[in-house]
């Protein structure tokens, strides 16, 4: 049966940490991570890869828009 | 580990169905971490890109934290004095009456300083959308109170919570513009979960619309967090504006134009 997968991608470097995607994801598969970025974020990364259904959620809450997402049908 | 990508083999092309719109440029945006003037940009950049009026836009910037705005958006954008974006945005929209203009303004600049601005704008009924964001403090002078701060609500100046005997009700100018005959399309919405975004989008589409009717002033108030100012993480300032904004600052259409 064809399934939805889907993956996102972070601009690490431009993320500031707020966590207001993780709340948005329906499938909680975003977390924080324990590294920081230059700015001394820590950021926003996708822990798992069956969970993700590209459904754009994270990204479009996301205020600085550093998230971009794919979606494709897989067999 | 946390700076792999998983799933590479969807990134492709044709698989693409979220992206920055290009609208806005490749700036890190000033505003703290969580701020929802940053969402409140993107919607509004999407929306010009979707309608393709990225040459036929015009915006008006104000005095307050989105004092800068005009740095992030690949259009034409004026900046105003302290509250004055509706009085600029009425002389450029008077001598470009084909241009989509819109002003961009806090709670501080719109409802304080610039009320005598938005109320004769909005009452002349000006072609013009604007854009209010209100987070019920002054955010870019450091979290003194607004006209727009809760009773009850802590500030840098009133640290006891705003007393109303003392200081006055909060305003709703949103319900007071949409009392006024100019006004078209008055409306109040969120941006900080994927449903109130996707409603806050089609909020600023229609408004960008109808002014291409020339029906009078649109205008949209986007209830917002102060992250920094409230003294809150991101997460818990959008859930305390839930709980204690949203009852008085009620989500919704105010106003709506009778269909044509
Ligand atoms: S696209 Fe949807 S499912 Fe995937 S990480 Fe973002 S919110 Fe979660
Ligand atoms: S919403 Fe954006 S800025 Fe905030 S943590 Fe997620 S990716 Fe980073």
């Amino acid at each position: 049966m064809a399934k939805v997968r889907g993956t996102i991608v972070v601009d690490i470097e431009k993320c500031k940490g707020c966590e207001i995607c993780v709340g948005a994801c329906p499938t909680s598969v975003i977390s924080m991570s324990t590294e920081v970025n230059a700015k001394g974020y820590q950021y926003a990364y996708l822990n798992d890869p069956d969970g993700c259904t590209g459904c754009t959620n994270c990204a479009i809450v996301c205020p600085d828009g550093v998230i971009t997402v794919y979606r494709a049908k897989v067999k | 580990m946390a700076d792999q990508i998983l799933n590479k083999e969807l990134i492709k092309p044709e698989n693409l169905v979220y992206k920055k719109t290009k609208i806005l440029n490749d700036n890190v945006m000033h505003y703290c971490p969580g701020c929802g003037h940053g969402t409140a940009h993107r919607l509004i950049a999407e929306v010009i890109e979707e309608m393709d009026i990225q040459s036929d836009v015009i915006g008006i910037a104000p005095v307050g934290c989105s004092v800068l705005m005009y740095n992030y958006f690949n259009i034409d954008m004026q900046e105003a004095s302290h509250g004055r974006a509706p009085a600029v945005a009425t002389g450029v929209k008077r001598l470009w009456p084909d241009k989509t203009v819109f002003t961009y303004q806090g709670d501080g600049d719109l409802a304080a300083i610039g009320t005598a601005e938005t109320i004769h704008a909005c009452n002349r009924g000006e072609n013009i959308t604007i854009f209010f964001i209100n987070n019920g403090i002054y955010g870019m002078t450091g979290g003194q109170m607004a006209p727009t701060t809760l009773e009850g609500m802590k500030s840098s100046t009133t640290p006891y919570g705003r007393n109303i005997a003392m200081m006055g009700n909060p305003l709703k100018i949103t319900e007071l513009v949409a009392q006024l005959p100019g006004t078209c399309y008055v409306t109040r919405q969120a941006v900080h979960t994927p449903s109130s975004v996707r409603k806050t989008k089609k909020a600023i589409r229609k408004a960008l619309e109808y002014q291409k009717k020339n029906i009078g002033t649109s205008f949209i108030e986007v209830v917002s967090n102060c992250n920094s100012g409230w003294k809150m993480p991101p997460v818990q300032a959008n859930e305390w504006m839930e709980e204690n904004m949203f009852p008085f600052f009620q989500l919704g259409d105010i106003k709506v134009p009778e269909e044509d």
